[in-house]
């Protein structure tokens, strides 16, 4: 929001800019060796607020990255300020990262006392501190501005996020600073891990919480300081949260959402730093957040484990089956109570209007489970009447037994009222166990279901 | 034979608030001991201040005759099963290897023997066969069995376990109160927080009745009896409550 009217102003002033041939092939052939290592410097960067960003995702403490970033820019000013004042090159970068990573300590130094000396919640401590360093940072940025000593531009690099911009040196500096980050997470992962999960339980078997706190802290440091230049303090908390949520919807296993987090990082970075060298007046920062977005999206809808189209199949594949259920029930159950067309006939004919009577189900819902279940091969159709299979009928009585041991628990043992029983034991029936089963006919003393086989005529 | 845990003059407090006040017991060795209290009786407290995870304000505490620090590995631990996010990545397996992360050092990845011994402590808390479920996957029995098969792969001396009965199914409930019997076959000393007063003479051999002090400790048939668990449940709000309660209230004003 903060950088919108800005950036449409500056888009107004100018009009787009189209990339000619030339450079386009230039930024996809990473022909230009400048190029090269800025892009491999965001992919690295990447990679590893990937990999810390699931951890500290996990510690729920995704918006202390936030806090961070923000508070870094009265850190980069002061020490702009103070290296002109005392007669050194006002941005040279390493000064300017110091003073960003100072910046950023003393933020979240003041969250923690905020939070320990007054009865405030964490959000609150941290919206303020948030909000007050980076008004700071702006405030300073202006003073800087009205100087004669030395010229501002490029800090605001820093705010935004310009991968143009970048030297080798700094495209080297973030590679080395997130291969760094990169092997603390790879060499602690197990540690980490626990202290995510349980971290009462790290603490009794000895392991060193704080520290492991403050060293993880530390790596969110390292990667959000050097990630500055690349996609500035505003949106680097968005590269330590997205890829790594992102990564949640595909999978179950600690280490498979890291890898899939790094991958996603490094793609979004490369991608983002790409299209904004293309386009020079997009900032870098807001292209790697929106295609990370992007990315976020693909997977909220596609994720293997946890997308919602993931989802949305298997409770429609659960209804399904709910349905299916019930329609076999009642057919064995009608035909237990002598309804169809032969007398005494355990599988009779059933004519679709004597189901309906059964349940209160649709015409069109018992059309479709009907079709479903006689493509199963649980039914047999014959001009409009349905019978059970021999398979659909032993399925059927399956069910209709594992319904009313149910049943007869919920009577016996849950206290319920024998008129709702019917209900509650629709409800969850369906997703009963085996074992549960198992454990239903042994407290109710039922003999387990026994068919008869003939014996073998060799 | 020294004693498993000895705790002397234990003070803990939050906010200069006490939880545990003046705490002192002596555990005989190879006894299952129930840990019986109400609510806010400083029970997971002191679990906690024994291994050292919460500050004390005053005490000392010997475990085998020596510090936490030295006995470490002699103790296992079964945390609330309220207190993690049952939501996180990890499987069944993941969760029992994490109890050997200290006994397979820094930097070094879980091996095949671990995953093993891992295993074998999930058998033995009768849930061998989820070991690759995702532990949301797990009901709440098969969680609590998961937690104490962590504590078991250690095979350590003394168990300490908070609540491990708190909302488990019937078999579930069963299996724990066998393996606390086999742990007290082998010699181990096992100290239970426990809720259900009805099954604490069945399934605990001492007791140890807790209300911010040490009521009463000692073996259950001597212990445990109608003045002892009306003086630790009845007549809550002592005088120290009160003042403690009138001191944080002014706090909150200042």
């Amino acid at each position: 929001m903060r950088g919108m009217v800005a950036a449409i102003d500056s888009i107004a002033a100018r009009g787009a800019q189209w990339p000619d041939g030339h450079q386009l092939r230039s930024v996809l052939l990473l022909e230009d060796y400048n190029t090269r290592v800025v892009v491999l410097g965001v992919a690295m960067l990447g990679i590893a607020s990937g990999l810390v960003g699931s951890f500290t995702l996990l510690r729920k403490r995704a918006l202390m990255g936030d806090a961070l970033a923000h508070a870094s820019l009265p850190g980069i000013t002061t020490a702009f300020m103070l290296a002109t004042w005392l007669g050194y090159d006002g941005k040279s970068l390493p000064l300017l990262l110091i003073g960003a990573a100072v910046g950023g300590l003393v933020g979240v130094g003041l969250i923690v006392l905020l939070k320990s000396q007054t009865r405030l919640k964490q959000d609150t401590t941290l919206g303020i501190v948030l909000s007050v360093f980076f008004a700071l940072g702006v405030a300073m940025l202006g003073v800087i501005q009205q100087m004669t000593s030395g010229s501002a531009a490029g800090l605001e690099t820093f705010i935004y996020g310009k991968t143009a911009s970048m030297t080798r040196f700094d495209g080297w500096l973030i590679a080395i600073a997130s291969l760094i980050a990169i092997g603390g997470c790879v060499l602690a992962f197990k540690e980490f891990k626990l202290l995510c999960f349980d971290e009462d339980f790290a603490g009794s078997r000895g392991v060193p919480t704080r520290l492991l706190d403050m060293i993880l802290m530390g790596l969110v440091v390292l990667i959000t300081i050097v990630g500055l230049q690349a996609v500035g303090l505003i949106l680097m908390v968005a590269l330590l949260v997205i890829p790594a949520a992102a990564a949640r919807f595909w999978t179950e296993s600690m280490w498979r959402m890291a890898v899939i987090s790094s991958l996603l990082g490094m793609i979004g970075g490369v991608l983002g730093a790409g299209v904004s060298a293309l386009f020079p007046r997009l900032t870098s920062g807001a292209m790697i957040v929106l295609v990370c977005a992007g990315l976020f999206l693909l997977s909220m809808v596609f994720g293997r484990s946890r997308g919602v189209l993931v989802r949305l199949l298997r409770r429609r594949r659960l209804n399904r089956r709910v349905h299916r259920d019930h329609l076999l029930r009642g057919m064995f159950e009608s035909g237990e109570a002598g309804i169809g067309d032969e007398e005494g006939s355990l599988r009779p004919w059933i004519t679709m209007d004597e189901l309906l009577r059964r349940r209160s189900w649709s015409r069109r819902e018992l059309q479709k489970s009907i079709r479903q279940a006689s493509d199963e091969g649980w039914l047999r159709r014959d001009n409009g009447c349905i019978g059970l299979t021999v398979a659909g009928y032993a399925e059927a009585a399956r069910l209709t037994r594992q319904h009313r041991l149910w049943e007869l628990f919920l009577i016996h043992h849950a206290d319920v009222a024998p008129s709702r029983v019917d209900r509650d034991a629709d409800m969850i029936e369906h997703v009963l166990e085996p074992e549960l089963v198992e454990e239903l006919e042994r407290l109710l003393a039922q003999e387990t279901i026994r068919i008869t086989v003939p014996t073998s005529p060799h | 034979m020294t004693s498993p845990l000895s705790v002397e003059d234990l003070t803990v407090a939050y906010h200069r608030k006490p939880v545990i006040w003046d705490v002192g017991f002596e555990l005989p060795a190879g006894s299952l001991v129930g840990v019986v209290g109400p609510n806010g009786a400083g029970k997971s407290t002191l679990l906690k201040a024994v291994m050292d995870l919460v500050p004390r304000a005053s005490g000392r505490i010997k475990i085998f005759g020596e510090s936490y620090q030295n006995a470490r590995h002699r103790v296992g631990y079964v945390p609330q099963r309220e207190s993690v996010d049952w939501d996180f990545p990890v499987d069944a397996l993941d969760v029992v290897t994490m109890g050997l992360y200290s006994k397979i050092g820094w930097c070094l990845p879980v091996r095949k023997r671990h995953r093993e011994a891992g295993m074998e402590a999930l058998r033995r808390v009768g849930i061998a066969d989820l070991a690759h479920r995702q532990i949301s996957q797990l009901s709440g029995g098969q969680q609590q069995r998961t937690f104490l098969a962590r504590a078991l792969v250690q095979d350590a001396d003394l168990y300490l376990m908070d609540e491990p009965f708190a909302a488990v199914d019937a078999s579930t409930e069963k299996a724990i109160v066998e393996i606390l019997r086999e742990l007290n076959t082998r010699q181990k000393t096992v100290l239970v927080i426990h809720h259900d007063l009805q099954t604490v003479p069945e399934y605990f051999d001492y007791v140890l009745l807790l209300n911010m002090r040490v009521v009463a400790h000692g073996p259950v048939s001597e212990v445990f009896t109608p003045e002892n668990l009306q003086k630790t449940y009845g007549g809550r709000l002592t005088l120290l409550d009160e003042v403690t309660e009138a001191m944080r209230r002014r706090e909150r004003v200042l």
